[in-house]
């Protein structure tokens, strides 16, 4: 389903703070894989999934989605066959703007856009329908402004718009690390829900190491810009956090004590 | 008694004024505040809209057509920008100042000289006084109404359509509009070449309504429109639709005309009012500051 190939990618090339952030990188996700991704700060994690997503354009290699070769397309046109959700809350939706005109936005987000009216009469009861499923009590509240909902609701309104429309990958980059314990478990259920339904191909990075081994079908860890640790099916489910932490360890040669990732 | 009616005489021209330039503050609207882009091309567009409108009067065009004209040229203005701004990556205001520069040069070139007057020559407003027999100002102040009565409605509808929508939400928040497929730097442009396209045909009015194109009408435009967006808002409030919000810019332009018109007739200088314009905006933009300040303490 995506395909990356010997991706690099250097920050500041060529300055004092020239950082290689991607080596060589190669990753291969097959349809419906549910991966979860772990490393410490500036492993390169976001990188991965901006040069996915067209925020950075790689310095070499290919980015290659359902067989076609999308390495050098703007953001803008591969976004129709993706579906985002970002850390902070703030930026996956628009907040002067109501709940179902997000919504709108995102239904159109593999269409062409035209003169039609913004919003139908049928889109409303679809969005009504779908706001229910979250059982966040947004359904009721269509005309509200987004700015009004907390980070919880937001992200979980994300979420539906990131897969309004049906996503050839869904990247989740860090989407419940601004939100409280309780709430970023509902947002995580959620998320599981849309996924397994609508059998999403998933990247889904995160610093919580339970959760990456709770979730999805397949784990990596990165460090240092590769992939340090790959593993899938029963090996994964069978995963302990300490597991995890041998590998960070013997992996970076440093202790993950430090790091956020321990954090779990 | 006197000075009574001279300052009625004085309000009346005002507000006839302030509702033609209300067609450049509902331009605006589109940038500063849909956009959130302060776009400076205005006053340049501006002086562009009268300065083709004013030529092709001269060369004998009818001049409702010259409008149409006009309307273009200032939608060209405001692609150049955008183009600047969002292909050339050109921070927003440079490349609004770049445009401003150029097109007065352009507006010289388009007339052959820094001005050219409209006398004798038939221009919307003359063909309707020929009509009608009613002053320059009533006639005036009537188109200045049609016109920013239908641009509303079609700015209320436009701003509901799907791309719409994605010109709104660009303004809002730009990440969110990629990650949803649109082209924030079409949707920019876009917003570009339709205020641009409303600034020179207020320009064109004014134009035909004064009786002159001048290279130096459209100084300080900018700064014009955004003192009447914020009369208008401050006076109507943030309510009700945009549709609201649209024609409460428009009285707010009709406003701004009536205190200038009201200071000048208690003595203020007329080259003293863009000092004025300038301390009302640069006022009425800290407020949220000072506001903030005050409930620090
Ligand atoms: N636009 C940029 N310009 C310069 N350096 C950048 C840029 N984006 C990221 N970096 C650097 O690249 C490195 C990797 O960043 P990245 O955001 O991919 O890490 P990450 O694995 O997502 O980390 P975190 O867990 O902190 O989110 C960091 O050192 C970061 O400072
Ligand atoms: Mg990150």
């Amino acid at each position: 389903m995506l395909k990356l190939f010997n991706i690099n990618k250097t920050f500041n090339a060529g300055t004092i703070n020239e950082k290689k952030v991607l080596v060589n990188f190669d990753l291969h996700l097959h349809p419906e894989d549910f991966v979860t991704v772990i490393g410490g700060n500036g492993a390169g994690k976001s990188t991965m999934l901006n040069i996915i997503a067209g925020v950075h354009i790689s310095d070499s290699g290919q980015v290659i989605l359902d067989g076609q070769d999308i390495t050098k397309d703007p953001e803008y046109v591969r976004a129709k066959n993706l579906g985002r959700v970002f850390q902070d809350p703030m930026m996956g939706t628009a907040a002067d703007m109501g709940i179902e005109e997000n919504l709108a936005m995102a239904y159109r987000r593999n269409k062409k856009r035209g003169l039609s009216w913004g919003i139908s009469h049928e889109e409303r009861v679809l969005y009504h329908e779908k706001l229910k499923i979250l059982d966040l009590g947004l359904e009721n509240r269509l005309k509200s402004k987004v700015g009004l909902l907390s980070g919880g609701q937001r992200q979980a309104l994300t979420l539906l718009m990131a897969t309004l429309q049906k996503p050839k990958l869904l990247l989740l980059d860090e989407h419940t690390a601004a939100l409280d314990p309780k709430t970023a478990r509902r947002v995580l259920q959620i998320t599981e829900e849309i996924v397994t339904e609508n059998k999403l191909t998933t990247l889904m990075v995160t610093h919580n190491m339970k959760d990456a081994i709770r979730y999805g079908n397949r784990l990596i860890m990165m460090n240092e810009g590769r992939i340090i640790y790959d593993v899938a099916g029963e090996e994964k489910r069978s995963l302990r956090v300490e597991d995890l932490l041998k590998k960070f360890e013997s992996a970076s040669g440093e202790a993950a004590a430090n790091d956020r990732m321990i954090l779990a | 008694m006197d000075n009574l009616s001279g300052i009625i005489m004085a309000l009346q021209g005002a507000v006839s004024q302030g509702v033609l330039w209300g067609i450049m503050t509902l331009g605006l609207y589109i940038t500063y505040k849909v956009l959130d882009y302060a776009d400076l091309t205005v006053d340049g567009s501006f002086a562009l809209g009268g300065a083709v409108s004013a030529i092709l009067i001269v060369k004998g065009m009818n001049p409702y057509l010259t409008l149409i004209f006009s309307i273009v040229a200032g939608m060209m203005a405001g692609v150049v920008t955008g183009f600047l701004n969002t292909k050339l990556k050109i921070p927003a205001i440079l490349a609004g100042i770049l445009s401003m520069i150029a097109l007065y040069s352009i507006n010289i070139r388009i007339m052959g000289k820094p001005n050219v007057a409209l006398l004798g020559e038939a221009t919307v407003v003359t063909q309707i006084m020929n009509l009608t027999g009613l002053s320059n100002s009533v006639i005036s102040l009537l188109l200045g109404i049609l016109f920013a009565a239908v641009i509303t409605g079609i700015m209320y509808w436009y701003f509901g359509t799907e791309i719409g929508c994605a010109i709104r939400a660009t303004g809002n928040n730009e990440y969110m509009v990629r990650a949803l497929g649109a082209s924030t730097d079409q949707m920019k442009i876009l917003g570009l070449l339709i205020s641009n396209g409303l600034v020179a045909l207020s320009g064109a009015l004014v134009a035909q309504s004064q009786g002159y194109a001048d290279v130096g009408m459209g100084t300080g435009t900018l700064v014009i429109g955004l003192a009447s967006i914020i009369i208008g808002e401050v006076i109507f409030g943030k309510r009700f639709n945009f549709a609201y919000k649209l024609l409460s810019v428009v009285l707010g332009s009709a406003i701004y005309r009536m205190i200038i018109a009201i200071v000048l007739q208690m003595g203020l200088k007329s080259s003293d009012l863009k000092l004025l314009t300038a301390v009302i905006v640069a006022m009425a933009l800290s407020i949220p500051v000072v506001k903030k300040k005050i409930a620090v303490r």
